[in-house]
């Protein structure tokens, strides 16, 4: 059965796909069409209830909920794109390292991942806030430099299995060079692994930066972003409280389905794995 | 590096215990000193003028001149760094600069929110996640199974602080039956009193602890259902003793092993999610310090605060290794 077979009938990756391709049509959306301008403030109109012309109303300054939710999605992918790239790009290459050379390198591979885990996402971001400011660069760098020890970690468990098996022996019998074998037979047998970790990661991304934008250290106004769209309705929560609601839904919907399509391709590339779930 | 040490054969357990603690102590001590040496490069190296960037672009050379004076800029960055260190271990790690009060005393105050509220987080995360896991794993493949991982997967997608808002929505705004933000204080001279207090925390303990049990009872689900596979669980319940008896008395306790890990890093993880929380619920903990130490570009505050939240991640991780080491000797440690 080909793998596009297996995937349809699996619903949590369908139910996963549909919600992250809903996602991204949003964004993509975004630049071509919004109901609204989603940044024009028009005061007279501030809170007003949903109706046909503003479908979910609009917040404290007029402006159009479903056109900034649109472009809010956005920054969500932006930024869960560009520090799960950071992630992949410098943790793969630490952990296949780690990997091909074992010994010091490998051990010193793995301390600085443990060192990693002291600084989560938000301690970066305000170690760089306090001095650079806050701004979406901010959040993009922390939650990349998050990201990496995380790959660095699973890419060298994952290719340490792949090192002991028969056929790089025999790859190494044959004069292949560590190099070589890592790029012809290494990351082949764990991009599986690794696509599966970079869905997790996104949506890990996406909880990063909703958070930091919401505590005023990611996107800045008036660029759209779920998590600053949600502490702006937290301040109207007496007046319209639905503001504090949609942000939060999209958040969740996006995270859902990306999580959902995680375990969906784990079980569809990775069967060993899932069946040790 | 455990199993290779526990391996040899000519190392009894004890001493190889013991060497697997010294060599994950000395790990520990200089994970701390290198997070040192980072937080002070990237908060008092990296910004180039220090007294520049507090001060802001508008600041006059004097008042620059003044501040760089006043925080010793004059001196070579090694001897600053000495200093620095020699503060935080003698608990004087300077003077905040924009409230010019001695930082401890800032952090000691803030201490009395952000610690019993973590803690009250953890004891909920593992209430309700030993109940969920447990129940799901005795419901193995029907419906309550289903729902309760169903309610996971959903729990794991919610922001934290949008729990906390929709709580507050609820139980604050719509149903009076707490307060929808601030802190009492801990005694009657402040205003509150025991009581007062725990009332402010509930909400917020509650928003964080439900995401993290929500992650955490995937782990005791799966760990139950292991344990429940071994034949010592057969011979149990061939004995004659009920199920009940079996799952609280075998198998939870075995299940444990890995669980406490799990516990241990979220709770390194909770350091952080207080700090989101705190904000959410405008308690005066480190969470909102931090972030006022921001606004204020009072970088003394903001090194001290990095550093402790930094050592805290790294002190619960050693603590959770070496449990971890003590509880069960056969762990296989080569997937760290």
């Amino acid at each position: 059965m080909s793998f596009w077979t297996r995937a349809l009938r699996h619903k949590s990756f369908v139910a996963g796909g549909v919600l992250v391709a809903l996602l991204v049509a949003m964004a993509l959306l975004s630049f071509v069409w919004t109901p609204h301008p989603a940044t024009e403030i028009d005061v007279p109109n501030k809170l007003q209830p949903p109706s046909m012309k503003h479908w979910l109303g609009t917040d404290s300054l007029g402006r159009d909920i479903v056109s900034q939710l649109i472009v809010g999605a956005r920054a969500s992918i932006a930024v869960g794109l560009i520090a799960v790239g950071i992630g992949i790009v410098a943790g793969v290459a630490l952990g296949l390292l780690a990997a091909a050379r074992r010994g010091w390198v490998e051990e010193a591979v793995m301390r600085l991942a443990d060192f990693g885990l002291a600084f989560p996402a938000l301690l970066t971001a305000i170690m760089l806030a306090a001095i650079y400011g806050p701004g979406l660069l901010t959040s993009i760098v922390a939650i990349g430099i998050f990201n990496i020890p995380e790959f660095a970690r699973i890419t060298r468990a994952s290719a340490n299995s792949v090192w002991s098996r028969e056929f790089v022996l025999a790859a190494r019998a044959c004069g292949k060079g560590a190099l070589r074998i890592t790029m012809e037979h290494v990351l082949p047998n764990i991009a599986s692994v690794l696509v599966v970790q970079a869905t997790i990661r996104f949506a890990i991304a996406i909880l990063a930066e909703a958070g930091l934008s919401y505590l005023g250290l990611g996107t800045q106004p008036p660029t759209p972003s779920w998590g600053r769209m949600l502490g702006e309705g937290q301040s109207m929560m007496y007046q319209a409280p639905m503001l504090a609601v949609w942000p939060g839904l999209a958040i969740v919907l996006s995270v859902l389905g990306l999580n959902l399509m995680g375990d969906g391709l784990r079980d569809l590339l990775d069967p060993k794995l899932a069946r040790q779930r | 590096m455990f199993s290779a040490i526990i391996g040899r054969p000519h190392l009894p357990r004890g001493p190889a215990i013991a060497l697997f603690l010294l060599r994950r102590f000395a790990t520990f001590v200089l994970t701390l000193a290198v997070a040192s040496v980072v937080v002070f490069a990237v908060l008092d190296v990296l910004p180039g003028n220090v007294a520049q960037v507090m001060l802001g672009e508008s600041a006059t050379p004097q008042a620059v001149a003044a501040l760089e004076k006043k925080l010793g800029l004059d001196r070579p960055t090694p001897e600053r760094y000495a200093a620095w260190i020699q503060g935080l271990f003698t608990l004087q790690p300077g003077n905040s600069h924009a409230y010019d009060t001695p930082i401890t005393e800032l952090v000691a105050e803030r201490l009395v929110v952000t610690v019993p509220l973590a803690l009250l987080a953890m004891a909920l995360t593992v209430v309700l996640a030993l109940a969920a896991g447990l129940y799901a794993a005795s419901h193995h493949n029907r419906a309550g199974d289903l729902g309760v991982m169903a309610a996971s997967q959903l729990g794991i997608a919610i922001p934290s602080f949008w729990f906390g808002i929709l709580l507050v929505m609820l139980f604050a705004v719509k149903l009076p039956w707490f307060p929808s933000g601030g802190f009492p204080g801990w005694t009657e001279d402040e205003g509150g009193g025991l009581w007062d207090g725990l009332q402010a925390l509930v909400l917020p303990a509650v928003a964080l602890a439900v995401v993290q049990a929500a992650i955490l009872a995937r782990f005791v689900r799966s760990a139950v259902l292991e344990v429940l596979r071994e034949d010592f669980v057969r011979t149990a319940r061939a004995k004659g003793l009920s199920r009940r008896a079996v799952l609280w008395g075998h198998v939870l306790r075995n299940a444990m092993v890995p669980v406490v890990t799990v516990i241990g890093l979220q709770f390194a993880g909770l350091v952080t999610g207080t700090v989101v929380i705190e904000n959410v619920f405008s308690l005066p903990g480190l969470g909102r310090l931090i972030f006022q130490a921001i606004s204020n570009r009072d970088l003394p505050l903001v090194q001290a605060m990095v550093m402790l939240l930094a050592a805290t991640v790294i002190v619960i991780n050693f603590v959770v290794d070496v449990l971890y080491a003590l509880i069960d000797p056969r762990l296989k440690m080569a997937e760290r």
